[in-house]
C-alpha cells in the first residue's frame, strides 16, 4: 500500500511513519519539516495550501493524517486554519486522488466537556462543549473526517490518549523541565486516574486502524495503555526515570483553574513568547480521571498494547541515561 | 380517642358536590402514557332509575391487541385515597413492555374511582359498599372475563377485595400495597387519619385546602421529584375537584355505627375463605397503615406472600419497583390456565410457597389430645428426629447437671441446675406460657442474655410451639429496633435493659419479665407478667401438644452486615437437623460437658443432652471472655467440648498469661474446640491449639440461613496452606473475549486464593455456580473442581425461609428439583481437587475487568503478605465489565490520614498483589461490621475509592 503520513516531523507522526514503513508499506510523509524518518520520501509543504496537498496525495492508496496545531495556546485562528481547514482539504484531495482508506487522528478531548471520564468508550465529538481552541477545533475536523466516509473512502478516526515515550517534546519534555525548575505543582490530591499511551503502543494502533479500516471505518476509538494511574504516580515516574525530584507542592484544583484562566488571559496579551505555564485545560486534565473503556477498541482493531507502563517508563529512563 | 360525634353528621364545603364530567388527563404527565387513557361510560341500575357515570381509567388492552399478543389475564388496579389511576403508570408500562418483549402477557385496567381523579363527578356520597359496586358495574361493562388478578392501595385495597369476593369465578389471584380491612380493637385509628377525621378539620383539611393530600404526597422516600407530585395533584385544583377526597375520609368506618362497617366487615370477614394466592408488597414505614395493619392482613390471608421493603413506605409504589416485583410474582404464580403461555416457571415449592409469612397460623392445633412423655413425638419418630426437647424428657428425673452458669445475674457463686430441675421449669413456664395464652405459632422475641433463665425459656416456648425471636444485641438498637418491629412478636420477654428498649423504642407485644420490679416500675414498663408468675401458673405442668417437624420454630436475624438485618426461619425439624449436625461433626451429645462461649451452637446444649455451662463474660462483649474463666468453666463441669466467638477466642489468647498451673490442666482435657461465626486466621487458632493440646481445633463455614455447612481444623488449615497453588493459576481471572485480553501487558494470571474453609459438613452439599462476564453467578451448579462461582449449599439444616422478604427469599434460592432446598449463600468461591471449599469473597463485591471477572479474596491474601501492611481490600472502580482493581490498606503503623500509597508501598502491594493494579490508597482504618469487626463493606469502599480517584476530596471512607 502507498500510504501518506502527515506531520510526521512530529513526535508521534515519526513513530507513526516507521511503523507503517516498517510494516512493509511504501511511505511518503508530508510537512514542513523534514520527517528524519529513515526509509520513507519526504515532501516538504503544508495542508493548508490546497495545491501541495493534492501533489502529497497524488498516487497514494491512504492516508494517515496527524498534522494538526496542537499546543494548548494560540491564536483560536491558527486552530482553525490547520486543523479544520486542513482536514477540510487533505479529504477533498483524497477524495479526488482516489485514495481508499484516510485516518484520522484525533484527541478524546474532542468529546470532553470538562467532567471526570470513567471507564467510558469514544462518545461523539462534541464541538460546542469541547475545551480550548485545540479539542474544539480537532472535534469539528473530525465530524468533518467521518462525515466524508464512504464505501470508497473508508475513514476511521482514533485518539489516542495522552502519548508519551523518549524523545517527546510535548508531554515528558515539559514535565521534566519543569520539575527541574521546581515549577511543576500537583493539582489537587493527586489521585484522580489518568490513562496515557506510550507512543509504540499509539503507533501501532493507528497502524492498526489503517489495516483493519475496511471493517471499521466510520468509527472513533479512543487509543491508550488501558492502565490509568493516579496523576502523581505519572509525573512521579516520568520524572524519575528523567531523574529529576517529583513533584511536592500542592495546588487545589479550583485554585488551579482560576490560576490558569488568569495567565491564559495575561498571555494573550503578549503572545507568541512562550506557552503558558497552566491553562484552564491543562488544569483540568490534571485534576480530574480520564481512563476509557477499551474493549470495542482492542476487539475492532484487533490491537493490545505491546508495551505495559512499567516497561515504558524503563525505556523513558534509559533515554536519559544515555 | 374521642372521634367527636358521628360520622354521618360531617359536613363537606358546599364545593365539595359540585358536578363535573369526566375528562381525559392532560399529556406529558412523567412516567405516564396517555395512550393507554380512556372515558368508559357505565349505565348504574343500583339507585332503581337508570343513571350514566363516566369513569377515567388506564387501559392497555388496545396497545396489546396492536401487539397482536393475547392478555393471559387482566390485573385490576384500584388506587386509594386522595391519589388517582396516576399511581399505576409503572405498572402499565412494565406489563406492557414485558408483552411487547415475548413475556407473558397481562392486560392492565388501573381505575379512576367516581368523584376521583379524572372520572365524573356526580356530587352523590359514595359509602363503602357502594364503590364496591360501582366497581363491579364498571368491570361488567368491560365485559371482563377471567382470569382478574386484584391490586389495591390504601383504600382501593378493601374496594378491591370486595370485588373479589363478589366475583369469585373470574378471581385468581389478589396483590396489595399499604392497605387495611380491618382496625383492630386494641389499637388507635392512625394519627394522621385521627387529625383528618375531626369534624372540625375534616372539610378544611380535605376539601377545602388540599392538605390532606399534600400530607400524603410528603410520604415518599426519597420524595417525590415535582414534576410527579404535580402529577399527582392535577385532577384535585380547587375545592370543587376535591369532594371525593372528603367523602373518601368520612368513610372511613369508626367508630363500628358507621354506615360502612357492615360492608368493611363482610370484606375482612370474606377474604379469610380466599384461597386464590395473595401478594402484599409493603413499605413499613407509613404512618398510616403500619406493620400492624400487614399483621391484621396475615392473619386473615396466612398464605399469602410478603415483601417488607425495608426504608419504603406508604407511597411504596414510588419508593421501590413494585411493578416489576408484581410481574414476577404474577409469572411464577402460572396463573394461566392455559398451555399456549408455555416458559412459564413451575414454582418451585409450589405448596409451601417459600416467601410466605405466617403459615404456622394456619395449622395452629386445638390442645388435649396427646399429653405425656414422649408421645408428643409420633411425627418426629416418621421423620427419624429428636425434638429439640427430647432430652428433657428423657432426663426429668436424672439429677446430673444439665446447666451450669459461672456469674449468674445478680451475682454470688455459680448456680448449677440439674436435668431434674431444669426440666421441671421448662414444663411449668411452658405452662404458664399457655396458660398466660401464648398460643402456637404465637412470635415471642427473646430479649434475655444467655444463661439458664434464657435456656429454660427458649425449650418452655419451643415445647408449646411458639415462635422464638432471636435478635443479637451486636446490631445495634437500631439494627434491633427494626429486627423486632419487622417480626412483629406477640410477646417479648426480656431482662431489664431488654424491656427498657421495648418500651422507649415502642416494640410490639405483650411485655414478660424475666425479674420481679417494684409494682411502678412493672407498670411503667408494661409488663403483664414475670417468670416467676408463670412458675406458679404453670405449676400444675399440663401442657399443650407439643410442635410437628414442619412446624416454625424460630426466627433468627443475619448480622446486618450485609445489609439490612434479615429474619431467617426455622422450622423444628430444621433445627433438630442443627443439633444433629453438631452431634455428627463434633461428637457433642449425651453426657458431653460443653463450654458454651456462642450463643447459636450453645443453646443446642440441651437439645444434644450435653451438659452446658455458661462461662463468666459479657455476651454482648466477647472481648470480655479470659482464658482464667474458659478454665474455669472447663473445670467445672469437666468440659471436653469448647465452643467460642472468633473475637473471645481472640481475647483468650490475649489473656493466657494468667493461667495457673491447674487451669492449664484443666484445659488439657478440651478434646475439641470450635471457633465460629467469622474466619479465624491460622496463627490465632494455633496459639488457641497450644492452650487446649490435647484437643482438635476446628473452625465452620455457616452463615444465619446455614449454621454448618463445611468445616476444617487447624492440620486442614495448614495442608491447605502448604498446597495453596490450585488446578489452575490462570481461573481468578475467567477470560472474556480471550483473543482481546489474553496478551495484554496488563493481564497477569493469578490463582484464585481465597480461605479454605475445609469439606462439607456430613449432610450438607455444597456446589458453584459460575460468574458470567458480568459477575452474575449463571452458571449450572457445578462440583467440578476449580470453578469460581456463587457457593450453593443443600442440607437438612438450612433455613425454611426468609421472614416477610418474600422477593430476598425467591432470589436466594437456586435449583428446582422437588423436595431439594438449595440456598445461594451470597459468597463466591470455589472447591479443590481435595474436595476442600474456598472462599473467594461476597457476589457483590465481585470486580469485572475488561479482562474478566476477579475475586477480591485471593488478592487481599497476597498484598496482606506486604510486610507493611497490616489489612487490605480489593475493590474495583468504574463502568461493571471494564472496572479498574484499587487496593485499600491499613498500614502496620496507622496511617493517620487518607493519601496514595507512597511509591515504595505501592510498588511493594503491585508486586504482590498479581494482578494490574490502577492505584493503592491508605487509610488509617478500613471500615467493617459491628458484629464481626472483620467483614468489609467493599461495595461501599469501592464507591469511595471511584470518588477519591476521579478527585473527589480525600475523607475518609
Amino acid at each position: 500500500m502507498r500510504v501518506l503520513v502527515t506531520g510526521a516531523s512530529g513526535f508521534l507522526g515519526r513513530a507513526v511513519a516507521a511503523e507503517i514503513a516498517a510494516a512493509g508499506h511504501e511511505v511518503r510523509t508530508f510537512q514542513r519539516r523534514p520527517s528524519g524518518v529513515p526509509g520513507v520520501t519526504d515532501l516538504l509543504g503544508s495542508v493548508t495550501v490546497p495545491a501541495e496537498a493534492r501533489l502529497a496525495v497524488a498516487g497514494m492508496d491512504a492516508v494517515v493524517h496527524l498534522a494538526a496545531k496542537v499546543s494548548l495556546a494560540g491564536s483560536p485562528a491558527d486552530f482553525v486554519a490547520v486543523n479544520v481547514g486542513g482536514t477540510r482539504s487533505l479529504l477533498a484531495e483524497a477524495t479526488d486522488a482516489g485514495a481508499s482508506r484516510f485516518v484520522f487522528v484525533s484527541s478524546p478531548s474532542v468529546a470532553h466537556a470538562g467532567a471526570s471520564i470513567v471507564g467510558s468508550d469514544a462518545d461523539p465529538a462534541d464541538p460546542a462543549r469541547a475545551r480550548g481552541p485545540y479539542a474544539r477545533t480537532k472535534a469539528e475536523a473530525e465530524l468533518l473526517a467521518l462525515a466524508a466516509d464512504s464505501a470508497r473512502l473508508r475513514v476511521v478516526a482514533v485518539r489516542p490518549h495522552l502519548v508519551w515515550g523518549p524523545g517527546d517534546t510535548q508531554l515528558v519534555a515539559r514535565i521534566v523541565e519543569r520539575a527541574r525548575a521546581g515549577r511543576l505543582p500537583l493539582l489537587g490530591h493527586g489521585a484522580a486516574l489518568i490513562d496515557t499511551t506510550y507512543i509504540d503502543n499509539a503507533a501501532s494502533a493507528i497502524a492498526a486502524a489503517l489495516e483493519q479500516a475496511d471493517a471499521v471505518h466510520g468509527n472513533s476509538y479512543v487509543i491508550t495503555n488501558g492502565e490509568p494511574r493516579p496523576v502523581a504516580e505519572l509525573l512521579a515516574g516520568m520524572c524519575r526515570a528523567a531523574g529529576v525530584p517529583a513533584p511536592a507542592w500542592r495546588v487545589p484544583a479550583g485554585v488551579a483553574r482560576g490560576a490558569g484562566a488568569l495567565i491564559e488571559a495575561a498571555w494573550a496579551v503578549r503572545p507568541g513568547v512562550d506557552e503558558p505555564p497552566m491553562t484552564r485545560f491543562l488544569a483540568e486534565q490534571l485534576s480530574t480521571a480520564h481512563w476509557f473503556d477499551q474493549r470495542r477498541t482492542r476487539t475492532e482493531l484487533r490491537w493490545t498494547p505491546a508495551v505495559s507502563l512499567d516497561e515504558g517508563f524503563r525505556r523513558l529512563a534509559a533515554s536519559y541515561d544515555r | 380517642m374521642n372521634l367527636g360525634p358521628a360520622p354521618v353528621s360531617y359536613r363537606l364545603p358546599r364545593a365539595a358536590a359540585t358536578p363535573a364530567p369526566a375528562t381525559l388527563p392532560p399529556a406529558g404527565l412523567p412516567g405516564m402514557d396517555a395512550a393507554f387513557s380512556r372515558l368508559v361510560p357505565v349505565v348504574s341500575g343500583a339507585s332503581g332509575h337508570p343513571v350514566t357515570r363516566t369513569w377515567h381509567l388506564l387501559d392497555n388492552g388496545d396497545r396489546l391487541a396492536e401487539l397482536g399478543v393475547t392478555p393471559v389475564g387482566t390485573v385490576l388496579c384500584v388506587h386509594g385515597n386522595p391519589t388517582w389511576s396516576y399511581l399505576w403508570r409503572e405498572f402499565v408500562t412494565a406489563a406492557t413492555d414485558a408483552a411487547a418483549n415475548g413475556g407473558e402477557a397481562w392486560r392492565v385496567i388501573a381505575v379512576d374511582q367516581l368523584e376521583m381523579g379524572y372520572s365524573e363527578r356526580s356530587g352523590a356520597r359514595r359509602p363503602l359498599a357502594m364503590r364496591v359496586r360501582d366497581l363491579g358495574e364498571l368491570t361488567d361493562t368491560l365485559g371482563l372475563s377471567g382470569p382478574v388478578v386484584t391490586f389495591g392501595h390504601d383504600w382501593g385495597g378493601s374496594i378491591s377485595l370486595g370485588w373479589a369476593l363478589d366475583h369469585p369465578e373470574l378471581l385468581a389471584g389478589v396483590m396489595l400495597l399499604n392497605t387495611a380491612v380491618h382496625q383492630p380493637e386494641d389499637a388507635p385509628v392512625p394519627a394522621p387519619l385521627r387529625l383528618a377525621l375531626r369534624s372540625s378539620v375534616l372539610g378544611r383539611g380535605t376539601v377545602a385546602t388540599p392538605a390532606f393530600l399534600e400530607t400524603t404526597l410528603a410520604l415518599a422516600h426519597p420524595p417525590l421529584p415535582t414534576a410527579v407530585k404535580q402529577a399527582y395533584r392535577a385532577p384535585y385544583r380547587g375545592a370543587a375537584r376535591r369532594g371525593g377526597i372528603g367523602a373518601f375520609v368520612a368513610d372511613i368506618p369508626v367508630p363500628d355505627a358507621h354506615e360502612s362497617a357492615a360492608e368493611l366487615a363482610r370484606i375482612s370477614g370474606g377474604i379469610r375463605d380466599l384461597v386464590v394466592p395473595a401478594l402484599m408488597l409493603w413499605g413499613p414505614t407509613d404512618p398510616i397503615f403500619s406493620d400492624r395493619y400487614l399483621d391484621d392482613l396475615l392473619d386473615r390471608l396466612p398464605h399469602a406472600d410478603v415483601h417488607r421493603f425495608e426504608g419504603a413506605g406508604h407511597l411504596v409504589m414510588e419508593d421501590v419497583d413494585y411493578a416489576a416485583a408484581a410481574l414476577t410474582w404474577l409469572g411464577d404464580r402460572g396463573l394461566p390456565a392455559d398451555a399456549s403461555a408455555g416458559g412459564v416457571p413451575v414454582p418451585v415449592e409450589s405448596a409451601r410457597s417459600a416467601g410466605h409469612s405466617r403459615p404456622e397460623r394456619a395449622h395452629s392445633g386445638a390442645r388435649g389430645e396427646g399429653e405425656g412423655e414422649g408421645e408428643g413425638e409420633g411425627g418426629w419418630a416418621a421423620a427419624g428426629q429428636y425434638p429439640l426437647w427430647h432430652y428433657l424428657d428423657e432426663l426429668q428425673n436424672s439429677d446430673e447437671t444439665a446447666l451450669i452458669d459461672m456469674a449468674p445475674p445478680g451475682g454470688g457463686a455459680p448456680r448449677v441446675v440439674s436435668w431434674r430441675l431444669l426440666s421441671r421449669r421448662v414444663r411449668q413456664l411452658a405452662c404458664g406460657l399457655d396458660r398466660l395464652g401464648v398460643r402456637k405459632g404465637d412470635r415471642v422475641s427473646l430479649l434475655i442474655p444467655p444463661g439458664a433463665d434464657l435456656t429454660a425459656v427458649l425449650y418452655a416456648c419451643v415445647r408449646i410451639g411458639a415462635i422464638v425471636v432471636v435478635a443479637d444485641a451486636g446490631l445495634g438498637l437500631r439494627g434491633l429496633t427494626r429486627a423486632v418491629r419487622g417480626a412483629r412478636p406477640d410477646h417479648v420477654i426480656g431482662a431489664a435493659p431488654g424491656l427498657l428498649a421495648a418500651r422507649a423504642l415502642d416494640w410490639p407485644g405483650q411485655k414478660i419479665s424475666v425479674a420481679r420490679f417494684p409494682r411502678a416500675a412493672m407498670r411503667a414498663l408494661d409488663i403483664s407478667a414475670t417468670l416467676a408468675e408463670l412458675i406458679a401458673l404453670g405449676v400444675d405442668e399440663e401442657l399443650p401438644p407439643p410442635p410437628e417437624p414442619g412446624d416454625t420454630a424460630a426466627v433468627l436475624f443475619t448480622s446486618g452486615s450485609t445489609g439490612p438485618a434479615k429474619g431467617v426461619v426455622y422450622t423444628h425439624g430444621q433445627l433438630a437437623a442443627v443439633s444433629h449436625a453438631l452431634y455428627a461433626q463434633y461428637g457433642v451429645g449425651r453426657g458431653t460437658g460443653l463450654v458454651a462461649g456462642f450463643a447459636p451452637f450453645a443453646l443446642l446444649g440441651p437439645a444434644l443432652g450435653a451438659r452446658s455451662v455458661t462461662p463468666d463474660m459479657d455476651v454482648t462483649k466477647p472481648k470480655t471472655l479470659t482464658a482464667a474463666s474458659v478454665a474455669a468453666a472447663v473445670a467445672a463441669i469437666d468440659a471436653t467440648v469448647v465452643f467460642l466467638s472468633p473475637a473471645a477466642l481472640a481475647n483468650v489468647v490475649t489473656t493466657a498469661d494468667s493461667l495457673t498451673a491447674a487451669d492449664h490442666a484443666s484445659l488439657a482435657g478440651v478434646e475439641c474446640f470450635l471457633s465460629a461465626g467469622a474466619p479465624v486466621s491460622e496463627p490465632l487458632l494455633a496459639a488457641a491449639a497450644r492452650l487446649m493440646p490435647a484437643a482438635s481445633a476446628h473452625t465452620p463455614y455457616g452463615m444465619t440461613e446455614g449454621l454448618l455447612m463445611a468445616d476444617i481444623t487447624l492440620d486442614g488449615i495448614r495442608e491447605a496452606l502448604a498446597t495453596r497453588p490450585l488446578t489452575d493459576p490462570t481461573s481468578a481471572l475467567s477470560s472474556v473475549g480471550s483473543a482481546v485480553a489474553s496478551s495484554t501487558p496488563t493481564d497477569v494470571p493469578a490463582g484464585p486464593g481465597g480461605v479454605c474453609v475445609g469439606r462439607a459438613t456430613a449432610t450438607t452439599r455444597i456446589r458453584t455456580s459460575a460468574l458470567d462476564a458480568r459477575g452474575r453467578a449463571t452458571g449450572e451448579l457445578s462440583e467440578v473442581a476449580g470453578v469460581t462461582g456463587e457457593i450453593v449449599v443443600s442440607a437438612p439444616h438450612v433455613e425454611d425461609h426468609y421472614d416477610r422478604l418474600w422477593l430476598t427469599d425467591r432470589a436466594a434460592r437456586r435449583g428446582a428439583v422437588p423436595g431439594e432446598r438449595w440456598h445461594r449463600t451470597g459468597d463466591v468461591g470455589h472447591l479443590d481437587t481435595a474436595g476442600r471449599l474456598w472462599v473467594e469473597g461476597r457476589l457483590p463485591h465481585v470486580i469485572t475487568t475488561a479482562a474478566g471477572v476477579l475475586t477480591p479474596v485471593g488478592p487481599e491474601q497476597r498484598v496482606e503478605s506486604v510486610a507493611a501492611v497490616a489489612r487490605a481490600a480489593v475493590v474495583g472502580i468504574g463502568p461493571a465489565g471494564t472496572q479498574q482493581v484499587v487496593v485499600v490498606v491499613e498500614t502496620v503503623t496507622p496511617a493517620r490520614r487518607v493519601a496514595l500509597a507512597d511509591p515504595e508501598l505501592a510498588a511493594a502491594v503491585r508486586a504482590a498483589a498479581g494482578l494490574p493494579l490502577a492505584a493503592v490508597l491508605v487509610v488509617p482504618h478500613l471500615p467493617t461490621d459491628i458484629r464481626h469487626n472483620s467483614k468489609i463493606d467493599r461495595t461501599r469502599l469501592g464507591r469511595w475509592a471511584g470518588g477519591i480517584l476521579s478527585g473527589a476530596r480525600m475523607t475518609r471512607p
